[in-house]
């Protein structure tokens, strides 16, 4: 079985299989779009001219990547380490918490940008709590963090639902949300910026915590291929053995990959919390994390390959809102179908298609040319 | 709480616990193989879906239950593809199933039924009824045992009756069985089990499809038993409190079905707590009774309460050498 297994070019490797995955996942999309009786090529027309064709769709789509670039870094930092976090969900959470405990307590007294670095500070804290006790739980009892983190998403929801129904609902209101942030709590929207490039984004949610994604996705990948700590943890995730006989704690590596990773997820919450709605709500981060999981698969683990899987899932988001307009049978769901099928391709069966494409790629390269037959017979 | 209320929570926890424990038995098939599972949930979700849709359009609970049981199976041959053939990421797989299981069964639904993702409402001929078991009427008069006997054991459907007599039969399967014995040989030793001759792939691949049986089961007695009908995203994360049970009860049949009526027990608890305010600890949010199955997970997991251990080969593809 050694073959298939072969090592290929890292553009076959990086870019054909991910894409071939990709494909695959959708053309079974397409299917289904079929067996609702739907023409899935309409369907994808309708999809990108609802991410793309005008200026608010645009900005919706760059307002969802954002989500996705957060979640996605945050599993894929875990991954690097040999950890599987399912946790992003409730990570993120919490990062809400963290989030509306800074604006709601900070948003009267200091403007907007003196806020932003405090909400970042706190909501990657408070995400990272989160990761810390499955991520402890792995490094000193070997428990499985897949599951801890499965369970702490439940721990997290039912959490969240006490402490704004109970602690941060205002006396009075009936629905399930914090209190409305003032000014200082408000991140401004990009408007003005993309009116300099000339696009007009509307009433997009687009908010500066996109670049706060763009400088996460940089910071990671120098953590990850630039520091002595970002080697640690892709030995520990390559070869656990091997960062044992190293002399690496695996304990410490461990348990600071989920931090990080926690953190990443829990910066999420900045965006729709106090770049959107402006107020803590019930289920705010609305599957962000575990999209998060699709995009890092996606994306190979690297923030260049996870930057386009951001902005794939931001396109299938606010393209599909828009499909829904147009075929009522195709709801903004068939989105966790594809997020499904991209994990299922691009993640679980990856060695499906690898044969496959690593057979191909071995006889074009290996077809001895006619040039070369000829020579050889002449001579 | 007096003697009728008391009824009425052990009533609600044997309704509850049915459906964890046919998903627990299923995954405890499948991890005893070696083949971790957490799309228990999503094959629940697909079969509930399935069995209320035949049920609702052929009229007949038992095609439902086919319907149902054909589905969930599909859906864990697809993940044996991927983690015993492809030997992929079986985590990665079970998570990819739970997604197209939620996305599909709505989209489906919506376009099938055109009820927002809802199947249509099944009529008691549509469903598993309940069966009075003999005696319970006479017996009923009987002091404290009558009235538990005819409320709580009696009356219940069909499908309840079946997955209590599963974790006998689990138990026979797995512990006096010749299949049994390699079931969980393959799932601590693949490689002891491929020496002696016998095809880890073919065991494993069993084994997932038992538990998509057992699954199907689970999802079925949601849809056509327990509720009547599907609506969207209606196993709300039972799959997951089934594969906390199954790890609570140390991946042993017997002590699954323990760890179920505790769960279950929570839950029917979990919906009577309101306001109650309970000895010592006062006024207790239904919030933290809804997260205490997860909590008591954690904390078990932790190893302060015993400590679980998974299957030796749970989660690793057998790679046989060359």
């Amino acid at each position: 079985m050694s073959r298939p297994y072969a090592k290929l070019p890292g553009w076959i490797d990086y870019g054909l299989i991910p894409l071939v995955n990709v494909v695959v996942a959708f053309l079974v999309a397409g299917l289904v779009v079929l067996a609702v009786g739907e023409s899935p090529i309409e369907a994808a027309q309708l999809m990108l001219r609802g991410a793309f064709g005008y200026g608010e769709g645009f900005g919706f789509t760059l307002y969802y990547a954002t989500n996705f670039i957060f979640t996605g870094l945050a599993v894929a930092v875990a991954f690097h380490g040999g950890l599987f976090n399912i946790g992003g969900e409730g990570q993120a959470y919490l990062g809400g918490l963290g989030v509306a405990l800074v604006a709601l307590n900070l948003d009267g007294t200091f403007p907007w940008w003196v806020n932003l670095p405090l909400a970042v500070l706190a909501s990657a804290a408070f995400g990272a709590a989160w990761a810390l006790i499955p991520a402890v739980l792995q490094a000193k009892r070997g428990s499985h963090v897949v599951i801890t983190t499965i369970m702490f998403n439940f721990i997290a929801a039912a959490l969240m639902v006490y402490l704004i129904v109970e602690r941060l609902r205002p006396v009075g209101s009936m629905a399930p949300e914090s209190r409305v942030f003032t000014e200082g709590g408000q991140l401004p929207k990009l408007e003005g910026f993309f009116a300099l490039l000339g696009l007009d984004l509307g009433g997009a949610p687009l908010n500066v915590s996109f670049f706060v994604a763009l400088a996460a996705a940089f910071a990671v990948w120098v953590l990850i291929w630039r520091t002595r700590l970002g080697y640690e943890i892709r030995t520990l995730g390559f070869s656990p053995k091997a960062a044992l006989y190293a002399g690496m704690s695996q304990t410490r590596l461990v348990v600071v990959t989920m931090l990080i990773s926690g953190g990443l997820a829990g910066m999420m919450a900045l965006n729709p919390v106090m770049g959107d709605q402006y107020r803590l709500q019930i289920e705010f981060p609305a599957g962000a994390g575990f999209v998060g999981i699709a995009v890092a698969l996606m994306g190979r683990g690297h923030p260049a390959g996870i930057l386009p899987a951001a902005l794939l899932f931001g396109v299938l988001y606010q393209g599909g809102a828009e499909l829904a307009f147009d075929m009522p049978a195709i709801s903004r769901d068939m989105i966790v179908i594809i997020q499904g099928l991209v994990i299922l391709f691009a993640g679980a069966l990856e060695n499906m298609i690898r044969p496959g494409v690593g057979a191909a790629f071995q006889f074009v390269r290996f077809r001895p040319s006619a040039k070369t037959v000829q020579g050889e017979l002449g001579r | 709480m007096d003697f009728a209320t008391t009824l009425n929570v052990l009533e609600a926890t044997i309704r509850l616990a049915t459906p964890l424990l046919f998903a627990a038995l299923a995954g405890l098939y499948s991890e005893r193989a070696g083949v971790f599972d957490i799309s228990l949930e999503g094959k629940m979700l697909a079969a509930a879906f399935a069995s209320a849709s035949v049920a609702a359009v052929w009229a007949s609970p038992l095609l439902g239950l086919f319907a149902g049981v054909l589905v969930a199976v599909a859906f864990s041959l697809v993940h044996g593809l991927a983690s015993i053939t492809y030997r992929g990421n079986q985590i990665v797989s079970g998570v990819a199933l739970n997604f197209i299981a939620a996305g599909l069964t709505i989209i489906l639904g919506s376009a099938w039924f055109g009820q927002g993702g809802r199947t249509p409402p099944l009529s008691p001929g549509q469903r598993f009824g309940d069966i009075a078991l003999p005696g319970a009427e006479a017996l009923s008069g009987v002091p404290v045992i009558g009235p538990i006997y005819a409320q709580v054991i009696s009356g219940q459907n069909l499908l309840v009756y079946l997955a209590f007599l599963a974790v006998p039969l689990t138990w026979f399967v797995l512990f006096r069985t010749r299949f049994g014995l390699r079931l969980r040989a393959v799932g601590e030793n693949p490689a002891a089990v491929d020496t002696a001759g016998i095809s880890v792939t073919w065991l494993r691949y069993r084994a997932v499809i038992i538990c998509g049986v057992l699954t199907g089961f689970a999802g079925t007695y949601m849809s056509v038993a327990q509720a009547a009908g599907f609506n969207r995203d209606m196993t709300a994360g039972k799959g997951y409190i089934a594969l906390a049970a199954l790890i609570f009860a140390k991946w042993k049949p017997v002590p699954v079905l323990f760890a179920c009526l505790l769960f279950g027990f929570l839950d029917a608890f979990s919906i009577r707590i309101q306001g109650l305010s309970l000895p010592v600890v006062g006024v207790v949010s239904q919030q933290f009774v809804q997260a205490l199955p997860y909590i008591l997970t954690v904390v078990l997991l932790a190893g302060f309460v015993g400590k679980a251990v998974p299957p030796k080969a749970g989660g690793v593809p057998y790679v046989k050498e060359r």
